[in-house]
């Protein structure tokens, strides 16, 4: 409906310039976001997200206006991929960094109210002697609005009782073998099915009696509980109704702690500053490995991409040769490996290095304990990567061969180059300027190359003093492990450890893309 | 004249769409609203593939009886993270199936609620199945199956079940390995534990009310140290029965290609084992020879009520009313053969399945697998430990360690 006046408008001059795209897609891809806008408003209305809807629609009323009017030319170019760079970019990592600087993780999930809830409805028991009572859901009213009573038999003397947040009382009623209510004057008796649909109301409903109150516990049976932990606000503290101990909220731990230092389990989510940032630097079980980790990570990172390059170009050059009989048959078996999911072959490859009754050992009549020797699992991660990676590199070294004149090498034969000089003063420098930003790209990747440890070794093997770090563990697995081994998921601390990692990453990044800039200069 | 005709047919099929687009949503709408209206609330459980497979026509039942909907969602993998970082952010199920462990963390992220059983319901089942689920005093779901570790043997290998470790290594048998226990390059603390425990070490230690007591740590006291030094012994350097190249992933198929005569495995295996067609008997996980009895640990699948959930009214209804009756029991049961933790339902299939009654035999020692949320710091460490010890490292300085890395991820 948002799109009538415009239509207007484009009617007042149907002459359109032939080049214009077709109105049509515009509108469909116009409609498309409207629908997609609506799509999201509904939940963020659940959620009473009132920013996010307000964002939703101020996005959206920019977009229609962009492309209704014939103004802003350069933005309806730009405006779409940066939106997505918005959304899958600079929004993630600004969650990243905003999470460092919390102590999200299990245990410290939610809001201090939610933390209350849970430890209050944690402590609820069934008062120690009392009865558990055949229960009905009923209302006085309409059964979808009208107030809910819990109608309980007594199962020794079938004595029924209607209980709200009043209280209880007697009543007579027609009781089915079950126990449980089929009719009672005043009452009318909810369905299951329409009980259900008010299961909220229900589980908040709690019939006060003289030793704690009456619950239901599913739709047919009520038992009387009491909270054995309540929240009080006067000292923000939990208090244990029957022994009177308490816990006192601590906003900077976002728990619940007694003072003998106990803690509740359930806390809460809190901004804690630099404190994981700090931890990464100081905790010597993080900090003390960490050189000789970057040192691996760094040589793993080279090693992969220098030696997939390294194979790769060789056989591209091999087979770009005119005189080698049969090139696609070949190039299509080097490509093969590049082909099979590497989830798998990553397996397979770990299975392939079983001491025992691994492929490597029983072709070859050894017995190297592969995975249990630092030189030899750093030796056989690589050689996986290898594997894995040369074929790659092999495409892209067969792609940029190609695009390079034949008259180039042709010259400089003329001029007395030998092959070797023509390949080195001539080729390699030209096909450097076209692969040395895919060799950045692959370094990164390389560097947090997660799979290829995790798949594998696991980081394995581990010096028997220090289970936490292995010889060859990459600093994402190590981190990957300190954040998630240990004390289940601490989702705070693995955001500052990225945004260590990251920054590693844009620092050799940077200086590389700076080298080949001068490179470009000098060759172009 | 014909631009002019192009024109009016464009804004026209402009404005047709724009109708077209705005009637679709509208449509939508009224759709959302009258599902809403619909007389019937919705159950949504949550169970792995093989489990929501057989819950699936118990689900319907259920719904049909009640005059509700119950959607049964197949969750893969990782379902316990999944379950609770959805039911953060309100999009998790009402009921949750999965193993008894995960209960600290579960009540520590408040993903899951205490269920009340009648007296009649928690006698009907089996007395440490209950225990296992029960955390700080309460009940925490429905349990519905047992699993424990046993000494799965090939007869036509090895007749005659081992009453020691010692026992088993002796025996000549013609596989070419002694035993196969998964360890792994990087350990495995789950099946190691019931020789640890026959070697005299523990986990953690019990406080007075019988829960386990996470500020007595057992990795790396003396006890944890003798223990080691006697798997030691068992170890590559020693006997050879515990082998790194044995591996989660080839135990069972190594067993089940007659090249081990012994398994440590758990009623999971037997589908494989009974596959393959090997004769076999379970017996008990041996202990050391004049060591404690060797404890394997009990594992409990249980049925959960998610604190969460947009209907937990009826998910109670549902876990308490409705698990606890042994036809669902007795469905799940035949879909993966564990034995079920409801007496009425296993006395129903054990007739039919000798095997049943011989795991829970050899779990008569065991000790209900630790829930307490500290328990997620043994695995790594323990396990990486167990691996460096049966390779060839200094058992005490191994363990030590270990104990100071887990003790200072509990802090």
């Amino acid at each position: 409906m948002q799109l009538d006046g415009p239509v207007t408008a484009r009617q007042a001059r149907p002459a359109e310039d032939a080049r214009r795209p077709n109105p049509f897609i515009k509108i469909v891809l116009l409609g498309l976001t409207v629908a997609l806008a609506i799509w999201a408003a509904f939940p963020l209305i659940e959620n009473e997200a009132w920013i996010g809807l307000a964002i939703l629609a101020a996005t959206t009323a920019g977009l229609l206006h962009l492309y209704l009017t014939p103004r802003h030319v350069p933005a309806k170019y730009l405006v779409p991929g940066t939106i997505l760079l918005i959304a899958f970019q600079v929004f993630p990592v600004l969650y990243t960094a905003s999470t460092a600087f919390t102590n999200f993780g299990d245990g410290h999930r939610g809001s201090k109210a939610e933390a209350v809830v849970a430890i209050q409805t944690a402590s609820v028991t069934q008062v120690p002697g009392s009865t558990q009572y055949a229960l009905t859901v009923a209302t006085t009213g309409d059964p979808a609005t009208g107030p809910l009573v819990f109608l309980i038999t007594d199962p020794a003397t079938r004595q029924v009782r209607a209980g709200d947040a009043a209280g209880l009382r007697d009543i007579s009623a027609t009781v089915n073998s079950a126990g449980r209510v089929t009719a009672a004057d005043g009452y009318t008796v909810l369905t299951t099915g329409q009980a259900s649909l008010r299961s909220k109301e229900i589980t908040a409903l709690a019939v006060p009696t003289g030793g704690g109150a009456i619950r239901s516990s599913g739709l047919s049976r009520a038992y009387e509980g009491k909270a054995g932990r309540l929240y009080d606000e006067s000292c923000d503290c939990v208090r244990d109704t029957t022994t009177g101990r308490t816990w006192t909220a601590d906003e900077g731990l976002g728990s619940f702690v007694a003072e003998d230092g106990d803690r509740l389990a359930q806390g809460w989510k809190v901004t804690v500053g630099l404190s994981n940032f700090t931890r990464v630097l100081t905790e010597p079980a993080i900090s003390g490995p960490f050189l000789r980790t970057l040192v691996w990570n760094l040589a793993f990172a080279l090693a992969s991409t220098g030696g997939t390059f390294v194979l790769g170009l060789l056989c591209a050059i091999a087979l770009h040769s005119p005189r080698v009989r049969g090139r696609i048959l070949y190039r299509v078996l080097l490509i093969l490996p590049y082909a099979m999911p590497s989830f798998a072959m990553l397996l397979v490859w770990r299975d392939m290095f079983n001491t025992d009754f691994g492929l490597i050992n029983n072709l070859f009549g050894t017995d190297v304990d592969w995975f249990g020797g630092a030189t030899s699992a750093r030796f056989a991660v690589i050689l996986v990567q290898l594997w894995l990676g040369y074929p790659y590199m092999f495409l892209v070294a067969t792609g940029a061969l190609q695009a390079i004149p034949g008259e180039l090498s042709e010259a400089s034969r003329i001029d007395g180059a030998g092959a070797w000089a023509a390949f080195r003063k001539i080729t390699l420098p030209l096909l450097m300027v076209a692969l040395t930003p895919l060799l950045i790209s692959s370094f990164a990747f390389n560097f947090n190359n997660f799979n290829a440890i995790y798949l594998t070794t696991e980081g394995a093997p581990f010096p028997a003093d220090n289970p936490a770090n292995g010889a060859t563990d990459l600093l994402i697995t190590y981190t990957y492990r300190l954040a998630f081994g240990g004390a289940g998921a601490q989702y705070g601390f693995a955001a500052a450890i990225s945004i260590f990692i990251f920054v590693i990453v844009a620092v050799v990044s940077a200086i590389s893309f700076r080298r080949t800039r001068r490179q470009e200069e000098v060759y172009s | 004249m014909r631009i002019r005709t192009a024109g009016v047919a464009a804004a026209l099929t402009c404005a047709f769409l724009v109708a077209g687009c705005g009637g679709g949503d509208k449509d939508a709408t009224t759709a959302a609203k009258a599902s809403e209206a619909a007389p019937s609330g919705e159950l949504v459980i949550w169970a792995d593939d093989k489990r929501s497979a057989a819950l699936k026509p118990f689900a319907d039942k259920f719904g049909a009886e009640n005059g509700v909907t119950v959607k049964v969602q197949a969750i893969s993998k990782d379902q316990q993270t999944t379950f609770v970082t959805a039911s953060q952010q309100g999009s998790g199920p009402d009921v949750m199936v999965g193993a008894h462990d995960w209960i600290g963390n579960l009540v520590q992220n408040g993903a899951i609620d205490p269920v009340q059983l009648s007296a009649e319901q928690s006698g009907g089942l089996a007395p440490n199945a209950l225990k296992a689920v029960t955390f700080n005093g309460q009940t925490y779901g429905v349990p519905y199956a047992l699993e424990n570790l046993a000494l799965i043997r090939n007869t036509a290998l090895a007749p005659k079940a081992p009453a020691t470790i010692e026992e088993l290594v002796a025996a000549k048998t013609k596989a070419s390995e002694k035993l196969c226990v998964q360890v792994g390059q990087n350990g495995d603390a789950y099946h190691l534990y019931p020789l640890y425990s026959s070697a005299g070490g523990y986990l953690f230690g019990t406080t007075v009310s019988g829960d386990y007591d996470p500020k007595d740590l057992g990795v790396g006291k003396p006890e944890s140290v003798a223990a080691f030094k006697k798997i030691a012994t068992l170890g590559e350097k020693g006997s050879g029965a515990l082998k790194r190249s044995i591996t989660p992933e080839n135990s069972i198929a190594t067993f089940t290609a007659k090249k081990c005569a012994y398994l440590i495995s758990g009623p999971w295996a037997i589908t494989d084992v009974k596959k393959a067609g090997i004769a076999h008997d379970i017996s008990a996980v041996p202990g050391f020879a004049g060591g404690k009895p060797a404890q394997p640990f009990l594992g409990v699948q249980t049925f959960y009520v998610a604190s969460k959930g947009k209907n937990k009214a009826l998910a109670q209804e549902f876990v308490t009313n409705y698990v606890t009756t042994p036809e669902l029991a007795v469905a799940l049961y035949q879909a993966e053969p564990r034995p079920p933790a409801l007496t009425a339902a296993f006395d129903q299939v054990k007739g039919g399945d000798p095997d049943l009654q011989k795991f829970i035999d050899a779990g008569k020692n065991g000790i209900p697998l630790p829930a307490i949320p500290e328990m997620a710091a043994i695995w790594d460490p323990f396990g990486k430990a167990e691996a460096a010890v049966i390779g060839g490292a200094d058992p005490a300085r191994t363990i030590e360690s270990a104990g100071k890395t887990i003790s200072a991820a509990i802090k």
